[in-house]
């Protein structure tokens, strides 16, 4: 629709007002994280620093007090890269395999089994607290970086074999039955044929289980110990730590560390990020 | 040879099925065994440690008389109707401006939905400090010279639970306006330009014409801020912590303190099995859709 000068200017302003207040969180982290703690305490969360420094981001990453220990987030950055990789990829990998096998239509009942998979990506994790944390404990995978892998591998299932399939169910399907005349079984078929025509699904799918995943919390606090925490459960206890100071430059620029990695791939990929939201996906 | 758009690769292939059965078995073991098993453990008298003595609904019964799960559920009935409906309400209002604009796709869009990008937690602290009447927006107003200014909601009891209205709305509005904007892109435009045709003004338009075409935008929208709702655990605890007191608990900190802290594992299942039940009422019809149109 077009619109007269005025109705756009007011279109316009109104956007603005929005853009602004969407943008105030991330600004205040940002300003606020470069000033000492006293310009904080005494001025205006809005206004610019005038002492610009980077101490804050110092602390927060080495020293500042995480639990116990002064470490810094810097290992939890690092056990959330643990976690994180292993996980995005395993997901990936089966998604498509029964994305791929499921799009074939050939059991008896894959719609229910579909609609089984796909339930139990939604489901309120909290059903499931009780008996994953039994589970790994008797794995011996408590407060390990593998528990977490293979919990969040297991729980994002049922996007990635959503995303494969509906990209799967529309395409065209006389590559895959001339391989086939050809005599060229599953696996090469998969590899030679699928693999390589799925990039922007692989690409989605990689985008949505790394945002979910280096977002998560709760499972994040329920089954990592100080070992392998993740970057959200770290930041939480930086915040919420009742001992000493209140360091707001440090929470802030704890937070801006904590909200980096995926910040960077919507900038860089939004395109695919928004296409992962829309496929009937729900962040939580 | 009939083409269709199924593949067959052979019917007695066995190796598809082998493939699907790692996802399978792990469904089945970590989705409906784990529920099965939390819904059993709600009927036992599990304290720090599971354990099977049967009891029945004493769980439910003890759970339902905790002033705790009435701050949780009242919470609950407030967040998700203020949150369902001004998200849905404001997401609308974006996506009708951003379509209108040139640059509203291009530069807007993005802007209103980065947030949804970025993990509670980080959301929680931004605001819990942009709140706080020490520093934040109270202090913020006071050096503009609004001496009278007051904003203490997230440390008042009674109010504490509309700041995490507000940091939740924030987060999701712009998934929200996404969803709206494919919609308004899938309007009839015969339906429109009839209408134009017969002079409907712009009001007239998006009321009568354009808005009652988007039922399927507020279904899923609907659903998704639901399913959200029931869920919603790290913003609070990053927020709020739960408190002050216990006056911004929700069903989902409940079932995790009565759980793993309060060493009441039945009534932590018990809520469980409350959160499951609200959440199949609304997702059970929506993956069946889902599932029928694939």
């Amino acid at each position: 629709m077009r619109l007269h000068k005025t109705a756009e200017i007011i279109n316009m302003v109104i956007m603005v007002i929005f853009a602004i207040f969407f943008l105030t969180p991330l600004y205040v982290m940002v300003v606020n994280s470069f000033k000492p703690l006293s310009e904080i305490r005494g001025g205006n969360m809005l206004a610019l620093p005038v002492d610009f420094v980077l101490a804050p981001w110092r602390s927060a990453w080495s020293t500042a007090q995480i639990g116990v220990q002064a470490t810094g987030l810097r290992p939890y950055f690092l056990n959330s890269i643990k976690m994180v990789i292993p996980a995005v990829f395993l997901s990936t990998l089966m998604g498509s395999l029964s994305g791929f096998v499921l799009s074939k239509g050939q059991f008896k009942g894959d719609k229910l089994l579909f609609g089984l998979i796909l339930f139990g990506c939604f489901i309120p994790f909290q059903i499931v607290l009780i008996p994953t944390a039994r589970v790994l404990g008797s794995l011996n995978l408590a407060g390990t970086t593998s528990g977490l892998v293979l919990v969040h591998t297991v729980y994002g299932l049922g996007f990635t074999t959503l995303f494969f399939k509906n990209t799967y169910d529309s395409f065209p399907s006389e590559l895959v039955q001339s391989a086939q005349v050809d005599g060229a079984h599953f696996f090469r078929i998969f590899r030679d044929i699928i693999l390589p025509n799925s990039t922007p699904i692989i690409v989605v799918s990689v985008i949505w289980q790394t945002t979910n995943i280096w977002n998560d919390f709760l499972f994040g606090v329920s089954f990592g110990d100080a070992s392998s925490q993740p970057m959200t459960v770290a930041l939480n206890n930086l915040v919420s730590s009742s001992t000493g100071v209140k360091e707001y430059n440090v929470h802030f620029a704890g937070a801006l560390m904590a909200a980096m990695p995926t910040l960077v791939i919507y900038l860089v990929s939004g395109r695919y990020f928004v296409r992962g939201l829309m496929s009937g996906s729900v962040k939580g | 040879m009939v083409l269709n758009n199924k593949w067959r690769i052979s019917r007695d292939d066995l190796t598809a099925r082998f493939v699907l059965m790692p996802t399978i078995i792990l469904t089945f073991v970590f989705v409906y065994a784990f529920i099965i098993y939390t819904v059993y453990i709600s009927f036992t008298d599990s304290s720090l440690m599971p354990s099977f003595g049967w009891v029945g609904m004493k769980n439910y019964v003890k759970m339902f008389k905790l002033a705790n799960w009435h701050t949780a559920l009242k919470n609950f009935a407030i967040f998700s109707v203020l949150y369902i409906s001004f998200a849905t309400f404001l997401g609308l209002i974006l996506a009708i401006l951003v379509d209108w604009s040139k640059a509203g796709e291009r530069f807007f869009r993005p802007i209103y939905l980065y947030p949804m990008a970025i993990s509670f937690i980080v959301t929680g602290t931004a605001w819990k400090w942009f709140l706080d009447p020490g520093i934040g927006l109270e202090q913020i107003m006071h050096t503009w010279g609004f001496v009278n200014f007051k904003f203490d909601w997230i440390k008042n009891s009674d109010k504490a639970i509309y700041t995490v209205i507000i940091a939740a709305i924030w987060q999701v509005t712009g998934y929200v306006m996404t969803i709206f904007l494919a919609g308004l892109r899938a309007v009839n435009h015969a339906t429109i330009e009839s209408a134009v045709v017969d002079g409907a003004g712009t009001w007239k338009l998006y009321t009568r014409i354009i808005i009652p075409q988007l039922g399927p935008s507020f279904t899923s929208v609907f659903v998704i801020l639901g399913h959200m709702a029931i869920k919603s655990y790290d913003l609070v605890i990053a927020l709020t912590n739960g408190g002050p007191g216990r006056a911004t608990e929700m069903p989902s900190t409940f079932m995790y303190s009565y759980t793993f802290t309060r060493n009441e594992m039945g009534i932590g299942a018990s809520s469980a099995v409350f959160m499951l039940l609200l959440f199949a009422i609304i997702i059970i019809p929506y993956i069946n859709k889902i599932v029928k149109d694939s």
